[in-house]
């Protein structure tokens, strides 16, 4: 069965319950292919060996009831794991085992999924090329020295590598959607209050989410099915009527109005994201849907105020890193020594950067010219959004204003790295629901991304139109397995 | 009482200043568990034995808010007069120490929970209004322990995450003793409500102290003082004392006072600088992302409003209208939640022919001796209500008189024993029949002759010589009104 890691989830759950695969087969696969697969860099620390145990253990008396018997899957660094090793793909965290399980995690294990270690991403999800992990960076498998986005680039690279069948990722001004275009595979993000945040490593509390990063839409609706539950353990948790996702996916998207909004045509934006664009607008129509166009005025501000918010929550979040409870500490003359040399060696530069941006919003004498001011812009442009959905359904986009670009090519420039996240920060600003899927390449064969934007609570919706979209697009990822061993 | 004989003032040379002062209380609110976590707030715990992931700020840990605890800020708020604000914000108050586990502690700046109130003061010269800025609900920190290790510093998390409610008094108070009443009163008000247990030993209720002075008459304020934590009336009176005097002393001398913050020294009875204006923290507070506004509806305003009980200054008017009490008794029954309830207890149990100026006299004198001198609360009394009802009704009813009582109470002491069993069993119980006593007079005249014969010649004195000497022979127990009469009439 040497196919095995090629199969969509969908496929394999199918093969476990009709008892042509067993999880031993399926998780031994993707062992396998991980082991050989090191010069990826997804995973920071592996869990092979119990997994394994743990696919035996299924097998024995295996529930073919749950959503995914028996799957292995590897999740993002960020997750908290109940016994497994917890980075955030920081040096501060290199040594945190939790005692507890993230709500997220413990829905998929409670589903029957079964651990394959935990993956690559930016220290505590800052970045958006995996660079500023201190366990190193992560090839895309698409090229070699190729940035797979981030901050969930070793989850993104590890689908699209076929490490692991599905993933989870964090999104928190898209770390999700971008390394998800970048790599050719389908990654959502879902309304704010969707996915518990319990045992999530904080980056920026108000605009973090989990979500689940697929070869296909119809994994990820189920996957999103599994992991979106109420969890009173987090208080902007929100109970609402949750979909039975996968059983509702529909391609039927006929009288669906879909907003083009012309800021998102941005200057100096390349041909090819252009053509792609236009090239989307005519597959919704083709499935029967509706266009409109419409604007989003204040789309504009999204980036600078993203670059306000999510620091300030994040120089307070990562405050509790001071070495004196757990993880890394430095030895230090006296309390304020050892937190100063803690948190300066234990932090990455780009880490600092926000923590001391972060700071710097929040100080007095600069709350109200920057933080009071960017919460206000944050109301306009979810404002934006309430306005245009009383006339559409949703909203297409490109996901990212590029394809992927070259490892170091954007490190030393830090503007130019933040501007990637251009078109998927509005989105967390607005707790909307956002999802991307391939849906081309660029000139040089790299993965191009198209992302619909739903109303909240409305994953429905756009699963269901990128489910349509999907089969128009036909997508195909090119993937030579050039890093295997 | 002239109003002005009891002002506050701190005179030099020719001048006299006013002191004012403002407190922010930190009362921790009664609850079983912390306001963020379910971890426990039992006092006196083994260090680190009540601490949860969220107390210890473990990655990925949110805060919970306990809605109980927000229901004793608003009851509190209630008792306090005080606006209770709808909606209200959980901010976080960013700073570093090694018993912060999270690097913030959450509190409430801009929205607190609880809005103006008041309370009323009885001071000697009477009532006097003090203005509630605001009451707000924050964490505790952990505590840091220095003394245990030359080199290290330990950190105990118990207390980290336990729920606190920070009173905030506008700048009215004038005087030492206006902050001990202060302080009282919410203190009673608290106990009142089971919102705090007002514990001052057990750190429960503290508080920073606000100290300004002005010229007398003046209508600015002076530049203030913080004075922080200080944790019993006695060193906040002190404490007030000793910088009063220190800010005018530097007025005096043409100097300016600096705006800090200052520690007092409880040892040496002097406040000290612990930072200035400008080394002072900047907190960088903003809304915890965490935590949602929180919204309260009318109806569950109304409800807890429903659920509080007779407070401190409605008992008192009650006390004084149905008992018929001076304010002066009424104010010391009424202080103290537990001494309202001894005392309306004794009242009931005391029955249709009560007398209830007897009651007081007695819990006011007999009974307070006993628990001081004892060092325990009314709560801990070892004489029950029941039984020392019983005792004042024997009295009123004529089984004994009020010295033989005293005997009894003695007795009752050890143990919460029946008062009516003693008398019966020791033989106490008064002689109220006339003829015994006519006989017992009778001898006694007899025996003294001379002195009769006397006191028939005018030495009146002498009636007390022979009212000792019957009280004497009947052991005590002879009904003392009988004998005076009986007396009258025989000599």
């Amino acid at each position: 069965m040497s196919d095995i890691t090629k199969q969509s989830l969908t496929e394999l759950v199918e093969n476990i319950k009709n008892k042509k695969l067993s999880s031993t087969d399926v998780t031994k696969a993707f062992i396998q292919r991980s082991e050989k697969s090191s010069e990826l860099n997804a995973y920071i620390t592996d869990d092979f060996a119990p997994a394994l145990d743990k696919a035996k253990k299924f097998d024995q008396n295996p529930n073919l009831d749950l959503k995914l018997p028996g799957i292995p899957m590897a999740v993002k660094d960020l997750f908290c794991t109940k016994n497994v090793k917890t980075t955030a793909g920081s040096k501060i965290l290199n040594n945190f085992v939790p005692t507890y399980e993230s709500t997220v995690t413990e829905n998929i294990w409670n589903e029957g999924a079964i651990l394959l270690g935990k993956l690559n991403c930016d220290e505590f999800a800052m970045g958006s090329s995996n660079e500023t992990s201190h366990f190193g960076n992560v090839q895309n498998p698409i090229d070699k020295n190729l940035v797979p986005g981030g901050s969930s680039g070793g989850s993104a690279s590890a689908v699209a590598g076929q490490l692991t069948p599905i993933t989870i990722g964090t999104d928190t001004g898209g770390s999700i959607r971008q390394p998800a275009s970048f790599t050719g595979i389908v990654g959502l993000k879902p309304t704010y209050g969707s996915c518990s945040r319990y045992g999530i490593v904080a980056f920026a509390s108000s605009l973090d989410q989990a979500g689940p990063m697929a070869q296909n839409v119809k994994d990820c609706a189920l996957l999103q099915e599994v992991i979106s539950t109420y969890d009173s353990k987090d208080s902007t948790s929100i109970n609402f009527k949750r979909n039975h996702y996968s059983k509702e996916l529909t391609k039927n998207i006929k009288g669906k109005k879909i907003g083009i909004p012309k800021e998102y045509r941005v200057d100096g934006m390349p041909k090819e994201i252009e053509d792609l664009w236009q090239k989307g607008i005519q597959y919704v129509k083709d499935c029967g849907a509706e266009t409109i166009d419409i604007s989003l005025p204040h789309t504009s501000y999204a980036l600078p105020t993203y670059y306000i918010v999510a620091p300030a929550e994040a120089s307070s979040n990562l405050a509790r890193y001071d070495g004196v409870k757990y993880g890394y500490r430095a030895k230090g003359e006296n309390l304020i020594d050892m937190y100063e040399k803690t948190r300066s060696e234990g932090f990455g530069a780009e880490v600092q950067r926000r923590i001391m941006i972060g700071t710097y919003v929040l100080s007095s004498g600069y709350y109200d010219a920057y933080y009071l001011k960017a919460q206000k812009v944050r109301k306009l442009i979810k404002n934006d959004f309430d306005e245009a959905y009383k006339k559409v359904d949703a909203i297409l986009t490109p996901s990212t204003p590029s394809s992927a670009f070259k490892i170091g090519e954007k490190t030393n420039d830090p503007v130019s790295m933040y501007l990637n996240d251009i078109f998927t920060v509005p989105v967390n600003l607005a707790g909307l629901p956002g999802i991307s899927i391939p849906a081309g390449h660029d000139t040089k064969g790299y993965p191009l991304g198209l992302q619909i934007i739903g109303k909240a609570f409305d994953e429905q919706n756009i699963l269901n139109i990128a489910f349509a979209m999907e089969e128009k697009i036909n997508f195909k990822n090119k993937i030579t397995d050039w890093w295997i061993k | 009482m002239n109003k002005k004989n009891t002002e506050y003032l701190i005179n030099r040379k020719d001048n006299q200043y006013e002191v004012v002062i403002g407190l922010e209380v930190h009362a921790q609110v009664l609850s079983e568990s912390k306001l963020f976590s379910s971890s426990s707030t039992k006092f006196g715990a083994e260090p680190n034995t009540q601490v949860s992931l969220v107390d210890a700020a473990f990655p990925g840990m949110l805060p919970v808010i306990n809605e109980f605890c927000i229901k004793q800020a608003i009851k509190t708020g209630i008792g306090l007069n005080a606006k209770i604000n709808k909606r209200s914000v959980f901010d976080r108050k960013n700073y570093f120490y090694a018993d912060l586990p999270q690097g913030y502690q959450i509190s409430q700046f801009k929205d607190p929970i609880v809005g103006e109130g008041k309370v009323i003061l009885d001071m000697p010269n009477g009532q006097k209004e003090v203005g509630i800025e605001r009451l707000h609900l924050e964490q505790d920190a952990g505590k840091s322990i220095h003394d245990l290790d030359p080199q290290n510093t330990f950190v105990d998390l118990n207390r980290s995450g336990v729920a606190l409610m920070e009173i905030v008094s506008k700048p009215d108070l004038r005087s030492p003793d206006e902050v001990n009443a202060y302080i009282k009163k919410l203190r009673s008000i608290m106990r009142y409500l089971g919102t705090c247990d007002g514990n001052m030993q057990e750190g429960s209720l503290r508080a920073d102290v606000n100290v300004s002075v002005r010229p007398k008459g003046s209508k600015e304020f002076g530049t203030r003082c913080e004075i922080k934590n200080v944790n019993s009336i006695k060193f906040m009176q002190m404490a007030i004392e000793y910088e009063a005097n220190r800010q005018v002393d530097l007025i005096e001398e043409g100097k300016t006072i600096d705006q800090e913050t200052r520690l007092f020294d409880t040892k040496k009875n002097e406040t000290r600088s612990m930072r200035s204006k400008e080394d002072a923290h900047d907190y960088r507070y903003f809304p915890d992302p965490d935590l949602l506004p929180l919204e309260v509806s009318e109806k569950f305003i109304e409800e807890l409003k429903n659920d509080i009980p007779e407070l401190p200054d409605d008992k008192k008017k009650r006390f004084i209208e149905e008992f018929k009490l001076s304010p002066y008794e009424a104010n010391i029954l009424v202080s103290d939640i537990d001494t309202a309830k001894y005392f309306e207890e004794v009242v009931a149990k005391m029955g249709k022919n009560k007398d209830i100026k007897l009651a007081v006299n007695w819990i006011t004198g007999e009974l307070f001796a006993v628990l001081n001198s004892k060092g325990l609360e009314i709560s801990h009394s070892p004489v029950s209500a029941k039984n020392f009802a019983i005792l004042i009704n024997l009295i009123k009813n004529g089984t004994i008189s009020g010295k033989i009582a005293k005997t009894v109470f003695e007795l009752m002491i050890d143990g919460d024993k029946d008062p009516q069993k003693i008398v019966e069993e020791k033989g106490l119980k008064q002689q109220s029949d006339p003829k015994a006593l006519e006989a017992l007079i009778d001898k006694i005249i007899n025996e003294n002759r001379e002195k009769a014969i006397e006191y028939k010649q005018g030495k009146e004195k002498l009636f007390g010589f022979f009212v000792g000497q019957a009280m004497k022979a009947s052991g005590g127990k002879a009904n003392p009104q009988l004998i005076n009469e009986i007396l009258k009439k025989k000599l």
